[in-house]
């Protein structure tokens, strides 16, 4: 190093004196500012630390295993469903209410998706009251899904649902209804009960 | 009485006759102070008073806490509902704000902590007022009413002090501070026995009260009620009554905002460096609704108050998740055409394009949108020409303007938690089709 150093300061010396420094040492000592030297070393080292670093959290946002149960899947035949039905056994795992009632004048089997539509929180059922109740600021919703107390400004949203290939109910929680936009209308959101 | 509520009872016996007890001393040290200035009659009331309580502390601690009768709480429960509750209180407030020369007397205050102490004591052998307010996460909210109500008491003594000074000519006791203490070691010395005193209360709060543990985190399932840390109970309370976009963007950014335009929407130089009412009866009454009345109160409602369901409950009753308190919302809009005229809702049809479709949701909506503008634009226009003249030439157009929407702002908080409470009102203008509400 102290040898290097000498050269680049001899040629800085005379280089206003005689003349002008030949432009390959000139460039070597930039090259050697950039590799060589220990600023060089240390930037090179954050960046690389910092590359992985970055690399880790990306792959620490990515969950080892995934528990999210599949987005389709079946809950059972038609005829487990009474009229006036509502099942809660699917809630946990998958987050609907299966519910059999007429809903404008026609007798519908249809999952409705447990999040409230005010913040999100998960609504539940009240057998003895016979309605959607939310814990977080009150919204109740009746059977149907309608918002008719506190502050959900819109009905519960259902999720798709038909008869699988073996007769049985399948939800499909890739697809949302949502009434305000008409969407109830949508054959796909509900099975004839 | 039900066995759990026996057990608990006794616990709490315990805890309640060492209050009793600190209570019967507090009043002793009262009788005491009173009898070295002579005033006998307070000294003996004190006393008496004191022997009184110490009474109640033996009860207490041979297990047998005197209780409320049953027909007071009945009759409180069926009284206290959101309404009479807020209502009440900002009426309290007013009536504090009025009577608050008598108030600051030592000995009316005195009295008024006794009161409120042993209706905390009689209240606390109630099982189902205590489960709510002797639940550790509950307890620092009852302290913090206690030294709310101490420092408010504390500033407005001295108000009221240099109000009257001030109405005699002379100037506030604040002007008459002439003794200077220094820095080391006067005010070091202060401090380090203030973190000591600090560390002495929170050391001794950990070991007595259990911090609350609840089961491991489920998405699937939201405890009942699902409640906020305490300090943000208000926001919640508000999330009740307005829109998520506005109770948890707006308004709390209004909050902030509107305390960083006070310097510029307040110039009354009178009152710098020293207390007085009279003299900044706007600015008080304005901080005292905003803290107190508004954001205090919520958080008060929303930590005593509410229980499953987000369903309004009184002090001494079961918090019962089965409680049903049923209330069908109406939208302005409904109110308005159905109820009050007696006709259909419009019809709002998107198969017409969004042009025809925006002009019939702005139609179904005009009475809210109606009584939007009323408010928020006539009712300052108004204000400015008759209540307000002078203080809307004082402060000019912008001024006047954003004050204006701050204060009105406010004062829609209780209105429409009021209307909620009354007519269940749900939103003023309601456009589900755009996610709209207000
Ligand atoms: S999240 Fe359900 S009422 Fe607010």
């Amino acid at each position: 190093m102290p040898q290097q150093d000498q050269g680049v300061c001899a040629c800085a010396r005379t280089a206003g004196a005689a003349a002008p420094a030949p432009v390959d040492a000139r460039r070597r000592g930039i090259l050697k500012i950039v590799l060589g030297s220990s600023l060089g070393v240390g930037l090179a080292l954050l960046g690389a630390i910092g590359g992985l670093w970055s690399a880790a959290l990306a792959r620490f946002m990515m969950p080892n295993v995934t528990t999210e149960p599949n987005r389709r899947f079946r809950v059972g035949f038609a005829r487990d469903y009474p009229l006036g039905r509502v099942e809660t056994k699917f809630k946990d795992r998958f987050g609907v209410w299966i519910v059999h009632q007429t809903y404008r004048g026609q007798a519908q089997i249809y999952a409705l998706r447990t999040v409230c539509t005010h913040l999100g929180c998960i609504t539940i059922w009240q057998e003895s009251e016979q309605k959607f109740k939310c814990p977080c600021h009150g919204s109740g919703f009746h059977r149907d899904g309608t918002n008719f107390e506190g502050p959900a400004p819109r009905p519960l949203e259902r999720y798709a649902i038909r008869i699988a290939d073996d007769g049985q109910l399948e939800v499909d929680r890739s697809r949302v209804f949502q009434r305000e936009l008409g969407q109830w209308d949508d054959p796909a959101s509900f099975v004839r009960g | 009485m039900h066995p759990e509520s026996h057990a608990l009872l006794a616990t709490t016996a315990w805890w309640l006759g060492w209050f009793y007890a600190a209570v019967a001393a507090l009043n002793a040290g009262a009788a005491v102070w009173a009898a070295r200035r002579h005033a006998w009659l307070r000294a003996a009331a004190w006393s008496a008073w004191g022997a009184g309580l110490a009474a109640a502390a033996w009860f207490s601690l041979a297990g047998h806490p005197p209780q409320l009768p049953e027909p007071f709480k009945q009759a409180c429960d069926d009284l206290l509902g959101p309404v009479t509750f807020t209502a009440g209180a900002l009426g309290l407030l007013a009536v504090g704000y009025v009577l608050r020369r008598w108030l600051v007397v030592p000995a009316v205050a005195w009295l008024l902590l006794n009161v409120s102490l042993v209706w905390l004591g009689l209240s606390l052998s109630d099982a189902h007022f205590a489960a709510i307010v002797a639940r550790p996460d509950n307890v620092p909210i009852v302290a913090m009413v206690y030294l709310l109500g101490f420092f408010t008491w504390a500033g407005t003594y001295q108000a009221v002090e240099n109000d009257r000074r001030l109405a005699r000519g002379q100037g506030p006791v604040e002007a008459d501070y002439r003794d200077e203490v220094l820095v080391w070691p006067d005010v070091i010395y202060l401090e380090l026995i203030g973190a000591i005193l600090a560390t002495v209360v929170l050391i001794v709060w950990s070991l007595l009260l259990r911090a609350p543990l609840e089961q491991p985190a489920n998405p699937a399932v939201t405890p009942n009620p699902a409640k906020a840390p305490w300090y943000f109970l208000g926001l919640q309370e508000l999330l009740v009554y307005f829109p998520p976009w506005l109770a948890g963007v707006i308004l709390p950014a209004l909050m902030i905002l509107g305390l960083m335009a006070i310097p510029y929407l307040d110039f009354n130089p009178r009152g710098n460096g020293y207390y007085t009412i009279a003299q900044r009866r706007f600015a008080y009454l304005t901080f005292q609704f905003g803290f107190l009345g508004l954001w205090v109160l919520l958080i008060l409602i929303g930590t005593f108050l509410r229980g499953p369901n987000w369903s309004f409950f009184g002090f001494y009753e079961a918090h019962d998740a089965q409680k049903m308190a049923d209330m069908t919302n109406v939208s302005l809009a409904e109110l308005f055409w159905v109820t009050a005229l007696g006709r259909e809702l419009p019809q709002v049809t998107a198969s017409h394009g969004m042009l025809v479709e925006l002009g019939q949701i702005a139609w179904r909506e005009a009475p809210g949108l109606a009584a939007l503008g009323l408010y928020y634009v006539a009712l300052p226009w108004l204000l400015a020409r008759t209540l307000l003249q002078g203080l809307a030439a004082k402060l000019g157009r912008t001024r006047y303007g954003v004050l204006t929407l701050l204060l009105l702002t406010m004062l829609a908080l209780p209105l429409k938690m009021i209307l909620v409470w009354t007519v269940h009102l749900s939103y003023v203008v309601n456009i589900p089709e755009y996610f709209f509400y207000f």
